[in-house]
């Protein structure tokens, strides 16, 4: 019901601001022209979307992947942490658009730069996430697992990860809404395919209804993508979300 | 008088000998030397202030904090480590286990479930009545029911001595009566430190009080009234010895403030 009214909210005003901005489809199109693009398109847009699909969810797993073997072995072994923490901050201050292009020269104009521009993007929010949550253990907790004489693999296994788990929940609904940026930087940048890739051509074509008809393929991805992530984390954490 | 079901413990109670406590920050001393004996079987008060060191003082009972400098040993003058239990005021529920779960924490963390001990949980939590939220989580429960499921925890780990800090200043004042009334009654016989600064349940429960008060902080024992154990609340005497402690704590010196 909500998202009906809100939907209508949203219609009203592009059409309001079409009218408005003199009705020149080549600068903001109807809705309607953008629907028509959307039909006509659909192959098109599909095989596309697919692909950037694809780089995005490959880049969740391995950037996911990655954080999360990082946060834990550094919230295992703090030595570590004080010397490579440090460093994986200073490379947040480069931003990730500013190395697409090296990216892509080193991996090529196929999938495999967008996906690591996906993962390294992923990456930080994950395992800062889990980190800290690791990190965050009531320490009375410890204490009584010590008087209990728990070992400390024991104390990881069943106390400080499933603690942590929701600071890496949060880390990876972030996670789920940085990765299309990612993806579709990487395909700007220099691709063959993807939504990326289609709307650069449809651009440089004048297709404007099918740069939007890409746009919204793109956010409908990315909404599901988070709600999917949300409802899996709702299920596999209950204790976070009922209480 | 109390059952005592379920115990598997040395039937000679363990006596707690520490001597040479100290403590302190800075150059700020806590506590220094503190000696005292905690009698095997007995309950033992320690009374005190809000930032006494009272719960820094368990601690290093329970060997969580080393010192060092104190010693703390038994009657036969070897370690009390591993025969502790601990409660603190935190329920320390974990919220992803179930209380069942939550109960069976420490033969978790051991590695060492057995059918003997899922029966000892059962058993214990029906108990303290608690055996229809078995499989809630602990944030089905109120207060005092979780505080319940800590006592179970701590029990379950079926130790001589149990120390506990705080235990019941989390909850209302009737479950607090009753969490005293039960813990009376399961933990009977086993050697048990406690620390509070309410005086009524240090006067409850305690067959020994200590009063740690002072800069540095100083353990003074108090005499007590002799009333059936544990003590009342509406005992005229219990409610005497209370005013006294209050009364000779609010004009103590004061504590420095950092």
């Amino acid at each position: 019901m909500r998202l009906t009214i809100l939907m209508v909210i949203f219609l009203t005003i592009w059409t309001t601001a079409w009218h408005l901005s003199g009705q020149r489809g080549y600068i903001l199109p109807p809705p309607w022209d953008v629907a028509k693009a959307l039909w006509s398109h659909a192959p098109l847009l599909a095989h596309h979307g697919m692909i950037t699909l694809l780089e995005i969810i490959l880049g969740m797993l391995f950037g996911c992947g990655f954080a999360i073997c990082l946060g834990l072995s550094l919230a295992l072994y703090r030595p570590a942490a004080a010397w490579v923490w440090p460093i994986f901050v200073a490379t947040q201050a480069l931003p990730v658009f500013a190395i697409a292009p090296l990216l892509v020269l080193w991996l090529g104009y196929g999938m495999a730069s967008k996906v690591a521009m996906a993962s390294l993007i992923i990456f930080f929010p994950v395992a800062s996430g889990f980190y800290d949550g690791l990190r965050r253990t009531d320490p009375d907790l410890l204490d009584l697992s010590h008087t209990m004489n728990a070992g400390n693999w024991a104390i990881v296994r069943h106390i400080r990860l499933p603690a942590a788990l929701p600071g890496l929940a949060s880390g990876l609904k972030v996670g789920a809404a940085v990765a299309p940026i990612g993806a579709i930087v990487g395909e700007w940048v220099g691709s063959s395919a993807g939504l990326g890739f289609l709307m650069l051509h449809a651009n440089a074509r004048v297709q404007i209804p099918l740069m939007f008809a890409a746009l919204f393929v793109l956010a409908i991805m990315a909404i599901t993508l988070h709600s999917l992530i949300a409802y899996s984390l709702r299920r596999a954490l209950p204790w976070i979300y009922e209480s | 008088m109390p059952n005592k079901p379920h115990t598997t413990h040395d039937p000679m109670p363990l006596d707690i000998r520490v001597s040479g406590a100290s403590l302190s920050f800075d150059r700020h001393t806590v506590f220094h030397n503190l000696t005292f004996l905690a009698q095997g079987g007995q309950f033992t008060g320690i009374l005190g202030p809000s930032g006494v060191g009272k719960t820094t003082l368990l601690k290093i009972i329970a060997g969580l904090l080393p010192t060092g400098t104190t010693e703390i040993c038994d009657q036969r003058g070897s370690s009390i480590q591993g025969k502790i239990a601990w409660m603190s005021q935190k329920d320390l529920l974990l919220p992803w286990l179930s209380i069942f779960d939550n109960v069976c924490l420490g033969a978790k963390l051991r590695g060492a479930i057995t059918p003997q001990i899922q029966d000892r949980a059962t058993s214990l939590l029906h108990q303290v009545g608690l055996a229809h939220v078995a499989n809630k989580r602990p944030d089905a429960l109120s207060g005092g029911m979780r505080q319940r499921a800590a006592l179970v925890r701590t029990l379950m780990e079926d130790r001589q001595i149990i120390l506990m800090d705080e235990p019941f200043s989390a909850v209302d004042p009737l479950t607090r009566i009753r969490l005293q009334d039960l813990s009376a009654r399961l933990l009977h016989g086993r050697t048990v430190i406690f620390v509070t600064h309410d005086p009524l349940e240090a006067l409850r429960l305690g067959h020994i009080i200590f009063v740690l008060n002072g800069q540095p902080a100083t353990l003074k024992s108090i005499d007590l009234p002799n009333t059936a154990w544990p003590r009342p609340v509406d005992d005229p005497n219990v409610l005497k010895a209370q005013a006294e402690i209050l009364t000779a704590l609010a004009h103590s010196p004061q504590e420095r403030t950092a």
